[in-house]
């Protein structure tokens, strides 16, 4: 059986059992797919794998609407890490959610330069390994004042839609920064360099898992992941903390600021 | 529990980027992108990221007013009685003053039929070429 196939069997099973609600998934809708919450005795044949959203956030939006709904989710491996990231800091309970993990393929891992294409437990689909950001190894050949420079220009195009922001799992603050005209002005183009997107980049940083979907949504293409990358390799080097990978490693900055021993 | 998204077209301006309003238990509680648009490719501006905002805002006029002279307060009004106050006071006004001393305002927020129909109906029954759009304002 194929990959759709099989995560269909699932999904199907699953809701059957009567152990969740519904199961978060894509849907074939339109020119794209969209993420839906099918539910026991609901059409399956339109279920789809790609695109991809940003479904730990939607994961979210339910858990927040119906805190003991249980729930089930079809996940990739970028979606599982964004869960986990998320359950960290008090966003989801994954206690709650029953999850079908489907390995990404290797056009899928290619379109979003993928370190880690697949779940923890691969239901349906079959594991290929990751590969480097390319983008981020040239990136890493620039000298100091070209990174400047690079960036610079990069966010001169940006025309503050907040896309970024506002797709983006990791991204749940009540209050944004980026919404203070201490930091960002209003009613002016562009937004101020550098503020906006480095305020946003440490603010992803221990939490962004590379989900890419900053970048699908940026309408000036500005390679937002690499940026996040950068931080992320710093975070790994520094405190060998990797986003997403396990429940149970605290982010650095609630180790790092815990008192000696605690 | 009901989440599901409806594909619709942006309201915001001419464009016509793709986005689907995000649907929880019966309310719209969001807007995500369409992927693989033919026209907005998965990207939307901050106005359109923002399209299910005003839908159960408690701002929102789900009702015509009436001013029923200067400086007094507006009155919630029926529809009927709404559109029977602008169809007299624009028949007098054309009246007394000429069709000119009116004006029409219409919407990126329109269909091109229901824009049609406004600057035909200005220029054909009013008889006036005072059309503008809420883009130049």
């Amino acid at each position: 059986m194929d990959r759709l196939a099989v995560t269909h069997q699932a999904v199907k099973q699953l809701l059957e059992s009567g152990e969740v609600e519904g199961v978060l998934a894509l849907r074939a809708s339109g020119p794209s797919t969209i993420l839906h919450l099918y539910r026991k005795g609901d059409d399956l044949s339109d279920l789809a794998l790609w695109p991809k959203y940003n479904a730990p956030k939607i994961m979210d939006l339910l858990q927040r609407s119906a805190p003991d709904a249980r729930l089930g989710m079809v996940v990739r491996g970028c979606e599982e890490r964004g869960l986990i990231e998320l359950a960290k800091h008090n966003q989801v309970a994954l206690d709650h959610l029953r999850l079908i993990g489907v390995a990404c393929t290797a056009e899928e891992r290619d379109a979003c330069r993928c370190a880690w294409p697949y779940p923890t437990q691969i239901d349906a689909g079959e594991r290929v390994e990751g590969i480097a950001d390319a983008l981020v190894a040239e990136h890493d050949k620039l000298s100091l004042e070209e990174r400047g420079e690079f960036w610079k220009q990069h966010f001169a195009r940006c025309i503050k839609c907040y896309a970024c922001r506002t797709v983006c799992p990791q991204c749940f603050c009540e209050v944004c920064m980026l919404e203070d005209s201490l930091w960002v002005h209003t009613g002016t183009m562009t937004p101020p360099f550098p503020t906006y997107h480095l305020i946003r980049a440490y603010h992803t940083v221990a939490k962004c898992v590379g989900c890419m979907e900053c970048e699908a949504a940026c309408p000036a293409d500005i390679p937002l992941p690499v940026l996040y990358a950068l931080l992320r390799r710093d975070a790994e080097e520094m405190f060998g903390y990797v986003p997403g990978r396990s429940v149970d490693e605290l982010p650095p900055l609630v180790v790092e600021t815990l008192p000696q021993g605690g | 529990m009901e989440y599901r998204n409806v594909l619709t077209t942006c309201a915001y301006c001419g464009c016509g980027c793709g986005l689907y309003l995000e649907v929880l238990d019966g309310k719209v509680v969001g807007t995500l992108p369409a992927k693989n648009h033919p026209i907005s490719e998965g990207k939307l501006c901050v106005k359109g990221w923002n399209s299910h905002a005003y839908i159960h805002h408690p701002d929102r006029l789900t009702t015509p007013q009436i001013r029923d002279r200067r400086g007094g307060a507006l009155r919630e009004a029926s529809w009927d009685e709404a559109l029977d106050l602008v169809a007299r006071r624009l028949s007098e006004i054309k009246a007394t003053s000429g069709p000119d001393a009116i004006g029409f305002m219409t919407s990126a927020k329109c269909t091109n039929e229901e824009n049609y129909l406004l600057q035909k109906w200005a220029r054909a029954v009013i008889g006036t070429n005072n059309v503008d759009h809420c883009a130049r304002l």
